[in-house]
């Protein structure tokens, strides 16, 4: 009960803290300590799987993300914060926050006890899916659909980064340049980190099957370490154009999309899989998702192109 | 011993909730790398006291991922400092 | 045998705790950046390490053994090589290396 409390006051804290911090990469610092508080509160209620999501995703990856976005802003920051939104604009957002706040505080209170859930049901029914993970089960095959289509906003979101390149360097490589300091220690950090990271990435990505884990967040380590290793200047980011590059990104949701056809005529529906083949349907659908989705993830913290590509 | 993990585990949680305050008050930006990095020791701590006093194996797997991203973060956190003061965009 | 086991289990998660507090105080009341590097390690290595030991002790079999002590070399790695990284960019500008 006490570790409880600390915790929802330090969560609170955090939150706040962050609101208020007057420069962004403190803010940002604040931001990757207050997911790394919640992945605590998920793990306290006993969602493992949604604790490696938050702490991979939520908290590692978008604090990488948001922490290059405020390198790209830092020219601008001081002109940025020195503007005030008019008293009106300042009453207007408190009044609609409240409000919100005050919806989810009634929806909580007012849920009926027990809440109702199809847990059980999923549970019940997943041997057919051949998964030991209800998790898993319910993201690859009771509604794989959603899947499907997050997979496509990914790839939409990467799509809209690209965009942002300016007209000279269109099709580019993103990010500048790095040299790689053969004898530096973050050549030595991104030479031990990175095997281990993939390692586990995998491990991650495998064992979601019967345990918490699955391809998104075997995913988000695999892209964390290649952002890792780029950081380092061990590799380069490949150019935006790039055959390769474009068939790694679209081979995950492709092969989704095509098992999802192969449905109708298998087992009558789209994304419907037979009963006897479904475990190994499955994973022929996540192995090149995994693949894909940390692509695409890699890109999305790298940023649009900033130098041409030298053809 | 369920009750003393989850008490050592708040206990930990505790003095990291100290160490925040270092990122509140820290004069340079290394200090609030420093007390990131913490948090996250404190945190994979938490964490794999919690898998044994909730009989959660996952949590100790939730530690892993978080001892990778810990570090791949304080890296990209020094990158930022570093980008910051000599002006790379 | 298992109430023996127990109380080691308890000391030495309770060392692991003190260093902890440990780390903590340091870094609060260090006066500069890298000693207060210096505490935070003693928090990564001693404090993970001493809390890791405890729960070996709990014991609950091979895979969560190699499991807990894995988590506590990559802390110990990812520490000692991005602590060197900080002090590099926490000492004072214009000093030599």
């Amino acid at each position: 009960m006490a570790f409880d409390i600390v915790l929802v006051l330090l969560v609170i804290g955090v939150a706040v803290w962050t609101i208020a911090a007057r420069d962004t990469f403190a803010a940002v610092i604040g931001f990757v300590a207050l997911g790394l508080l919640l992945t605590l509160v998920w793990v306290r209620l006993a969602a493992p799987d949604v604790a490696l999501t938050e702490s991979a995703l939520g908290s590692g990856l978008t604090g990488g993300l948001l922490l290059g976005a405020s390198a790209r802003l830092a020219c601008s920051e001081a002109t940025a914060s020195d503007e005030e939104p008019g008293a009106i604009l300042q009453l207007i957002a408190a009044v609609l926050c409240a409000l919100m706040s005050a919806g989810l505080v009634a929806l909580v209170l007012l849920l009926p006890q027990p809440a109702p859930t199809l847990a059980p049901q999923a549970v019940a029914n997943i041997a057919a899916t051949g998964l030991g993970n209800p998790v898993t089960a319910v993201l690859m095959a009771y509604r794989a659909i959603d899947t499907l289509l997050e997979v496509v906003v990914l790839l939409l979101a990467l799509v809209g980064i690209w965009s942002l390149a300016p007209d000279r360097v269109w099709g580019g490589l993103p990010g500048p340049r790095r040299h790689a300091d053969p004898n530096g220690l973050l050549t030595f950090i991104a030479q031990l980190l990175v095997p281990i990271g993939i390692l586990v990435g995998i491990y991650i990505f495998w064992v979601g099957s019967v345990a918490p884990g699955g391809e998104f967040q075997g995913a988000t380590i695999l892209a964390a370490m290649w952002v890792l290793a780029s950081m380092a200047g061990l590799v380069d980011a490949p150019s935006v154009s790039g055959r390769r590059l474009r068939l790694m990104l679209a081979v995950g949701p492709a092969v989704f999309f095509a098992i999802g056809l192969t449905g109708f005529a298998t087992a009558g529906a789209f994304l419907a899989y037979p009963e006897a083949h479904a475990k190994a349907l499955i994973l022929t659908i996540e192995v090149p998702l995994t693949l894909s989705i940390a692509a695409t993830l890699a890109l999305l913290v790298a940023g649009p192109p900033e130098r041409a590509s030298g053809r | 011993m369920a009750d003393f993990l989850l008490a050592a585990a708040c206990f930990v949680l505790a003095m990291v909730a100290l160490g925040l305050v270092r990122i509140l008050r820290g004069p340079g930006d290394a200090d609030r790398i420093m007390a990131a990095q913490l948090l996250g020791t404190g945190g994979i701590a938490a964490l794999l006291l919690l898998s044994e006093a909730m009989d959660l194996r996952a949590a100790a797997d939730v530690a892993l991922i978080l001892a990778l991203l810990a570090a791949f973060v304080s890296v990209a956190f020094v990158k930022g400092v570093t980008r910051r003061e000599t002006g790379e965009p | 045998m298992s109430l023996a086991f127990n109380l080691l289990t308890v000391l030495a998660i309770v060392a692991g705790a003190l260093f902890f507090l440990a780390g903590t105080v340091g870094l609060l009341r260090f006066p500069d950046p890298l000693s207060r590097l210096h505490a935070l390690t003693k928090a990564d290595n001693l404090g993970l390490g001493f809390i890791v030991v405890g729960l070996l002790l709990h014991g609950e079999g091979l895979l969560a053994a190699s499991k807990l002590i894995c988590v506590w070399l990559l802390t110990l790695l990812a520490g000692a090589t991005v602590t060197q990284l900080i002090a590099h960019a926490a000492r004072p500008s214009g000093a030599q290396e």
